[in-house]
């Protein structure tokens, strides 16, 4: 489990950016949820991140897919694949992520350790 | 509507397509392209796939899901729109009677009358463009590019990356001004020489020389740049010629309402080709960008299904979003959204010029009117959204 930060840091409606490999992007929705998912989009090299948060679902701020952060699931395309999800628990007024072990969707061109 | 006919089978024309099959046309679709590839991405073919990093493959835009049901004519020429009979007349004299008409045919790059035949002068468009290009841009070789736009720029960054000794030449005084304003542009294109690119401006070029293949660019000046490869980045012309005698009216591009109507009823026009009224200009605005080729279609797409009397005035309505692009040049991802040519001003909000990380706001008076980014994506969403907001306000 990798440890994020206190839960009072990430105020609803913001998100942070996790350093693993490959990154992490966690968000805390307006509804109250944290909900984990990989950084990368699926598209092309961008940080989801730094997306922007509506309800439960994040728009790439490159060029605007929209990914569920329950489940995924690509809402609004160009992407074509999900993103990866991942079990966030909180713990002591923690957030912790845990990391998926499913193989992440990083986007051609991105491979594990090439991102700066 | 029984058939509707997309001509250029692209980002516009795939999306226009599936527009129309999400917004119920259940008619026949034609998708005619001149090109014999399946629709593909172009940003990448001055970025990753120049550099390497991916292949051909993953450029193509449609996916899994796509399921259109049309009648692709790839390597098929459109010569003319008849309008008194409705037909899309193929080179080779096929007709294709349409109800109505999407012109999606894009633009291509604009080539230097000077270039004349030497191999090793290039221009970036098409996917086959890259691939010849990409071939040449080996270690130690000496590239001019010709035209500091976003393209000419990405392939400097691109090729230096590769190990090239690449130099860049702008005919104007500052490079990017018209898109970026003078101010912004000479930041951003300060990049080349932070990362070891010449950048020669306010010169223009004379002729290239050489004899079968290019040796050199020959500049205004009298200077003589070697070149082993030129890349020619100049701008891109609106593909419309075939629409001379259809009677749409053309300008810079198709001119189009701001739902994509252009002078003919049921003739719909989207992407680089197309110049829709920009009611902040206060014109017709051709807008070269990704973005407004995958988000316009579906606009142009209602208003064609919805028939002649869609009514309403010609600045009615439709897409109110300012337009917004991204380059990405060495490691910076510059990202820009509205007009530069409306502000009177320029402020750097956040960051500085000197780290290359920066959000700059352009202002008309007091009023927002446009964004930059270097690197700032989170900061420029938010900007971009705001300035969306208040352009549909
Ligand atoms: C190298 C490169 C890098 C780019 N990078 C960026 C970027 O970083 N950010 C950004 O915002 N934008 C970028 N762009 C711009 C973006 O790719 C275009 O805005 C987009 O491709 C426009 O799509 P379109 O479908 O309107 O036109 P096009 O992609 O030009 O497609 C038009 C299609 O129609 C075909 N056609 C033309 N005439 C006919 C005819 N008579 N009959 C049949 N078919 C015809 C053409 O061959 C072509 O296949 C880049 C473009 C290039 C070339
Ligand atoms: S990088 Fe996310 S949509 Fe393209």
């Amino acid at each position: 489990m990798i440890r994020v930060c206190p839960v009072s840091a990430l105020s609803p409606g913001e998100s942070l950016r996790v350093d693993a490999e490959p990154p992490i992007a966690v968000f805390h929705t307006e509804d109250g949820e944290i909900l984990a998912i990989d950084d990368t989009c699926t598209h092309q090299d961008a940080s989801l991140a730094d997306g922007w948060l509506e309800g439960c679902e994040v728009e790439c701020p490159l060029h605007g897919s929209r990914f569920n952060l329950r489940t995924g699931r690509v809402d609004a395309p160009p992407a074509k694949k999900p993103v990866r999800t991942h079990d966030v628990v909180i713990e002591d007024d923690h957030i912790y992520v845990e990391l998926s072990d499913e193989e992440p969707n990083l986007p051609p061109g991105v491979t594990l350790g090439s991102r700066s | 509507m029984k058939t509707v006919t997309v001509v250029g089978a692209s980002l516009a024309g795939l999306y226009a397509a599936r527009a129309l099959r999400e917004q119920g046309f259940d008619g026949r679709l034609v998708v005619i392209g001149d090109e014999p590839h399946r629709p593909y991405d172009r940003p990448p073919l001055s970025k990753d796939f120049l550099a390497g990093k991916i292949e051909a493959d993953v450029l193509a835009l449609e996916g899994p899901d796509d399921s259109l049901e049309a009648d692709w004519r790839l390597g098929s020429v459109a010569t003319a729109l008849d309008r008194t009979a409705r037909e899309v007349v193929l080179a080779g004299g096929e007709r294709i009677a349409s109800d109505g008409v999407v012109v999606a045919t894009g633009a291509r790059a604009r080539s230097l009358a000077e270039s004349g035949d030497l191999a090793g002068v290039h221009v970036l468009r098409t996917l086959d463009d890259a691939h010849a290009l990409k071939v040449e841009l080996v270690p130690g070789a000496r590239l001019v590019v010709i035209g500091a736009g976003f393209i000419g720029g990405e392939v400097a960054s691109t090729a230096k990356a590769l190990g090239l000794d690449v130099t860049v030449v702008e005919a104007m005084p500052t490079p990017l001004a018209g898109p970026l304003g003078v101010e912004m542009g000479a930041v951003v294109s300060g990049l080349h020489e932070d990362h070891g690119v010449r950048l020669r401006c306010g010169v223009g070029v004379r002729s290239l020389v050489g004899r079968g293949n290019v040796e050199g660019v020959e500049l205004a000046d009298g200077t003589l740049l070697p070149a082993d490869v030129v890349v020619v980045g100049i701008g891109a012309t609106p593909n419309t010629e075939w629409l001379a005698q259809s009677g749409v009216q053309l300008g810079n591009g198709v001119e189009c309402d701001r739902q994509g109507r252009t002078s003919l009823p049921g003739v719909v026009a989207v992407g680089d080709c197309a110049s829709w009224h920009e009611p902040r200009l206060g014109r017709p605005h051709r807008v070269e960008h990704w973005t407004g080729a995958m988000e316009r279609p579906a606009v142009a797409v209602a208003s064609l299904l919805r028939g002649p009397d869609s009514g309403s005035s010609p600045t009615d309505g439709g897409d109110s979003k300012i337009p917004y692009f991204w380059s990405d040049q060495y490691d910076v991802r510059i990202q820009f959204a509205g007009h530069a040519a409306q502000a009177d001003s320029v402020t750097i909000e956040e960051g500085s010029a000197e780290s290359r990380s920066l959000l700059a706001v352009y202002r008309r008076g007091d009023v927002p009117v446009a964004a930059l980014a270097m690197n700032q994506a989170r900061l420029f969403g938010r900007w971009r959204r705001q300035l969306n907001a208040a352009a549909s306000a």
